[in-house]
């Protein structure tokens, strides 16, 4: 049960980009998780809501894009999508050194949106 | 003061910050730490039972004496672990994670602060019996290892991709055990191969000690690669 490790983590960014933003109110989160990174999107947003009660996160609606696996072949330079095999190429055949991952072990979060009162919006920093 | 409708405004905020990030900040400063004190760090993963305690307890005696050991242990529950390294006459320290399935930067820190690190060469951290979450939290260290015991299966790297994945190295451990098992190590060699094929491979057995010498020369490898650094 990582997810709740990874909920806790999540709602400390939330909360603290949250703060710096001027954000009263989360309505949604946007977060990427790489299809490799064993990470179950229901336990997600079922941890998330546990560890957001009583926060300005609450109630958040948690939309989790999955990242496919994408590697790149070192001989050819071609990305491709793999399911399960890492040590060949769809045009080179067999790779000894094996595929640079590419993508595929994200946890990443992507965009906050929420409501901010006016002076909230103001403080906005623009990064 | 004027009571009504406080005016809200819609914010969207793009972030692009990693979710785990307190966690690789941890294992950044922990890696900084080992590289400084020249330690070799392997992070050990298995599923429970798959020998990693015997795995340690055959590695003292294997390198002991000629090597610096220290080992940090990690599970739920218990100091059982820990106590059967220290009869080896080895620095430990146990974890207990109080019901978390991993460990994290943060765990090793502390973990830290209770060892003299100054005449250690090879620091293993026993990571909690898991297949799953361990692979996902680095700890600083230089490389993963991980046991499959043959009793688990030859299925296994299809259906924990991410920790073949990640791990420099795998011991197929208690090979004694194959005759009475329906597990093919050159299908686990294969798939695990297609998962990483730079991935050392050892066949294993801590009971009897069968093929072990192979691991203690590439931890000797590697602490000296370390050392060199």
């Amino acid at each position: 049960m990582h997810e709740m490790a990874i909920a806790e983590n999540l709602l400390e960014i939330v909360l603290d980009e949250s703060a710096r933003h001027g954000i009263r109110r989360v309505d949604r989160i946007v977060v990427q998780v790489g299809a490799l990174a064993a990470v179950v999107p229901e336990a997600l947003t079922f941890c998330f809501q546990a560890v957001s009660q009583d926060t300005l996160a609450a109630g958040a609606r948690l939309d989790i894009e999955t990242v496919p696996v994408v590697v790149r072949c070192p001989l050819c330079g071609e990305l491709f999508e793999v399911e399960d095999r890492f040590d060949a190429c769809p045009d080179c055949g067999p790779v000894v050194s094996g595929m640079h991952m590419v993508s595929g072990r994200e946890m990443t979060v992507l965009s906050i949106e929420g409501q901010g009162d006016e002076e909230g919006a103001h403080g906005h920093d623009g990064d | 003061m004027k009571r009504g409708r406080t005016v809200m405004t819609e914010i969207k905020v793009p972030v692009v910050r990693n979710i785990l990030e307190i966690n690789e900040r941890l294992a950044a400063e922990n890696r900084r730490l080992f590289d400084e004190k020249k330690i070799l760090a392997i992070n050990l993963m298995s599923s429970p039972g798959a020998g990693k305690t015997s795995l340690l307890e055959r590695t003292v005696e294997g390198l002991g004496g000629r090597f610096g050991i220290a080992v940090i242990e990690g599970d739920i529950q218990s100091s059982y672990d820990a106590e059967r390294i220290q009869k080896k006459g080895v620095q430990a320290v146990q974890i207990n994670t109080d019901g978390a399935c991993h460990l994290d930067g943060n765990m090793i820190q502390s973990a830290l602060n209770a060892l003299d690190l100054d005449s250690v060469d090879l620091l293993v951290i026993e990571n909690v019996g898991n297949l799953v979450c361990p692979a996902e939290f680095n700890l600083g260290e230089h490389h993963k290892a991980m046991i499959l015991s043959v009793a688990e299966g030859d299925d296994k790297p299809l259906k924990y991709p991410l920790m073949f994945q990640q791990s420099s190295v795998l011991l197929v451990n208690k090979i004694d055990l194959l005759p009475y098992v329906d597990c093919d190590v050159a299908v686990i060699r294969q798939r695990a191969s297609q998962l990483n094929p730079n991935q050392a491979v050892f066949e294993v057995s801590c009971r009897t000690g069968e093929g072990l010498d192979a691991w203690y020369a590439w931890l000797e490898d590697r602490i000296r690669e370390v050392k060199n650094a």
